[in-house]
C-alpha cells in the first residue's frame, strides 16, 4: 500500500506531448511571422494614420448639418434602389429554381446536371457583385439594368444553393407515395417536394432581397444605377452636407428593410 | 388476380434479397406476409409496383405484365395498384383533402393537380371515403394535425382513390399503438371485402395476421418457407420464419441501397 501511494504521487500528466507542443509553438511562430509581413508589405503611410483623428473631426464638421435640398432626387434613387433589388430578386427566382433541382443530390436528372449545376452556384457565388457589375456596365453601359443583371448573377448563386440544400433535406416518404399513385414526374414535384421546400423558399428569398437592397446601394459606385450614383457625384465634388443626408438615407433604407423583412419572416413562417 | 412467377431481386452484386419467389392471389382475398426483418417482405412488395426494379421474373396484374413496363405505361399501371406505408407517407404541409386527392394524380392534368381543380366525381368519391373510414370532419386539416390511426386512414383512403385493382400494405400498423393498429387491420379487412379488391400485407404482428387475413405467406432469407391458412400456421411455420434470428430491427426492411436516391429513380 505504501509503495503505492509512492507510484501515485509520482505521477504527471501533461494535456500535450514534447511533439505536440513543438508544433504548436511553430504554428504560433508562423502565424506572427506572416502578420509582421503582410503589416511590412502593405506599406501603410503611417503619419496619416496618426493624423485621421484630425480628419474624422475635419470630415464631420464639413458634412455637419446635412444638407436636405438634394432631399428629393435623394429619395427618387433610393426608390430606384429598391427597384433594383426588388426586380432582380424576382428574375433571379425564375432562375435559381430551376439550377437547384438540378444541383441537388436527389433530384438531379443525371451527374452531369448535376455538376452544371453546381458549377453555375459556384460562379456565381465566386464573382462579387461590384464585379458582376462592372462586367455588366461595360456590356449594357451604365444604368439600373446593368445593377439588376449584377444583383440577379450574383443572387442565383445564393438562392440557387440554399434552396438545393432544402430540396436534398425532404423527407423522401412523400415521393415515394406520389411515385406509386402513378403520378408522373411533374405532379410529384408539386405534390411531394413543393410542399416540402415552401416555408425555406420564403426565408430564403427575403433573406436575399434584404442583402441586395445593401448591396444595390453601392451598385451605383460603378455606375450601375441607384442611390451609389449620386453619392459617387457628391463626393466627387466634396459636397459633403449632400454626402451626409445620403448616408443617414441609407442607413434608414436598411433599417426599413430590416424591419419589412423581419415582419415577412414572421408572417410567413 | 396477381401472379408473381420466379421474382428476383439483388441489390448490387449483394447475396438477392427475393430468390425466385412464386405467389398468385386470388379475387378479394386478405393475404398477410410475414417474415423477420430483411426476409424481403418490403423488397417484394415494392417490385410489385415497381418502386424497386425486379432484378428477373414476371408480375401479372389481371393479365398485363409489370415488369417490362416504362414510361407512361408504368404509371398508367401504378395507378391501378394502391399503396399503405409504415410511415403513412402522407404530405404534411398540406391539407388531409389534399392528400386524399393526391391518390388521383395518375387520372387527372397536370394543371387540374397543381390548381387543385379536381373533377366533382373525385370530390365526392374522396367524401365518400373519407366518411367511410370516419375522418371527413378533418377534410380541411393539415396531414400533421392528425393522430397517428387518423393519418393512417388518410393514407388508406389516398389508396383507394386510385381505384386499385390491387392494394399493398406495407407495415401499416408497425408505427401505431396496439389498439389503433387493430381498428386499421379490422378496416383493411372489410374494405378488401366490399370492394372486392386482394389486399396483399406485410405484418410483423403474427396474431394480428392470423385473426385478420385469410392466409399467411411466410418469407425468409427472399424464400417463401409457409403458405396456408391462418389455421395451420403453428408453432412449428413460427420457428421456421423467426427462430434463430436475433430481434428484428424494422430498419432493415428498408432497401439500404436506396436511400439518398433521386425522385428519378425509375422513371424513364
Amino acid at each position: 500500500m505504501v509503495d503505492h501511494a509512492g507510484e501515485l504521487a509520482d505521477r504527471v500528466w501533461q494535456r500535450y506531448d514534447r511533439r505536440e507542443r513543438l508544433i504548436r509553438y511553430a504554428v504560433l511562430l508562423v502565424t506572427l511571422m506572416v502578420v509582421y509581413w503582410a503589416v511590412r508589405d502593405i506599406d501603410i503611410f503611417w503619419p496619416w494614420v496618426w493624423d485621421a483623428p484630425n480628419q474624422i473631426s475635419s470630415l464631420g464638421a464639413r458634412m455637419w448639418p446635412p444638407d436636405p435640398s438634394g432631399l428629393a432626387a435623394i429619395l427618387n434613387a433610393m426608390v430606384e434602389t429598391v427597384h433594383i433589388a426588388t426586380l432582380a430578386t424576382l428574375l433571379t427566382i425564375f432562375v435559381a429554381l430551376p439550377v437547384s433541382y438540378i444541383a441537388a443530390q436527389n433530384t438531379t436528372p443525371n451527374r452531369f446536371c448535376l455538376w452544371l449545376g453546381r458549377f453555375i452556384l459556384v460562379s456565381s457565388r465566386s464573382v462579387n457583385t461590384i464585379i458582376w457589375a462592372l462586367l455588366f456596365v461595360a456590356i449594357f453601359g451604365p444604368g439600373v439594368l446593368a445593377g439588376i443583371l449584377a444583383i440577379m448573377f450574383r443572387s442565383i448563386g445564393f438562392i440557387g444553393k440554399l434552396m438545393g440544400e432544402a430540396i436534398e433535406e425532404i423527407d423522401r416518404r412523400p415521393v415515394e407515395a406520389m411515385e406509386a399513385t402513378g403520378a408522373s414526374k411533374a405532379k410529384v414535384i408539386a405534390y411531394a417536394i413543393v410542399p416540402q421546400v415552401m416555408p425555406a423558399f420564403f426565408a430564403i428569398v427575403i433573406l436575399r432581397w434584404d442583402i441586395n437592397i445593401r448591396e444595390s446601394t453601392v451598385l451605383g459606385l460603378v455606375g450601375a444605377g441607384g442611390i451609389g450614383v449620386i453619392l459617387q457625384g457628391s463626393i466627387d465634388t466634396f459636397a459633403w452636407p449632400t454626402v451626409a443626408t445620403i448616408l443617414i438615407a441609407i442607413v434608414v433604407l436598411v433599417l426599413i428593410g430590416e424591419a419589412i423583412t423581419s415582419l415577412l419572416r414572421g408572417k410567413v413562417l | 388476380m396477381l401472379e408473381i412467377s420466379n421474382l428476383v431481386k439483388r441489390y448490387g452484386h449483394d447475396e438477392a434479397v427475393l430468390k425466385g419467389l412464386d405467389l398468385t392471389v386470388e379475387g378479394n382475398s386478405v393475404v398477410a406476409i410475414v417474415g423477420a426483418s430483411g426476409a424481403g417482405k418490403s423488397t417484394m412488395l415494392r417490385c410489385i409496383n415497381r418502386l424497386v426494379e425486379p432484378t428477373s421474373g414476371s408480375i401479372k396484374l389481371n393479365g398485363n405484365e409489370l415488369v417490362k413496363l416504362r414510361g407512361a405505361a408504368l404509371r398508367r399501371a401504378r395507378r391501378k395498384i394502391g399503396m399503405v406505408f409504415q410511415g403513412f407517407n402522407l404530405i404534411d404541409r398540406l391539407t388531409v383533402m389534399e392528400n386524399v386527392l393526391a391518390g388521383r394524380l395518375g387520372y387527372v392534368s397536370l394543371y387540374q393537380a397543381i390548381s387543385r381543380r379536381y373533377p366533382q366525381a373525385d370530390i365526392e368519391r374522396a367524401f365518400h371515403l373519407m366518411e367511410r373510414v370516419g375522418i371527413a370532419h378533418y377534410a380541411n386539416k393539415r396531414a400533421d394535425e392528425l393522430s397517428g390511426g387518423e393519418r393512417q386512414r388518410v393514407g388508406v383512403v389516398r389508396a383507394l382513390m386510385q381505384e386499385p385493382e390491387v392494394l399493398l400494405a406495407d407495415e401499416p400498423t408497425a408505427s401505431l399503438d396496439p389498439r389503433t393498429s387493430e381498428q386499421i387491420m379490422i378496416l383493411l379487412q372489410s374494405l378488401a371485402s366490399e370492394l372486392e379488391l386482394p389486399v396483399l400485407i406485410n405484418i410483423h404482428n403474427v396474431a394480428q395476421a392470423k385473426t385478420y387475413t385469410e392466409r399467411i405467406v411466410g418469407l425468409r432469407h427472399g424464400k417463401m418457407i409457409f403458405d396456408g391458412a391462418p389455421a395451420d400456421f403453428n408453432k412449428e411455420a413460427l420457428d421456421a420464419i423467426y427462430g434463430g434470428i436475433e430481434a428484428p430491427d424494422d430498419e432493415i426492411t428498408e432497401a439500404p441501397t436506396r436511400v439518398g436516391e433521386g425522385v428519378s429513380h425509375d422513371q424513364a
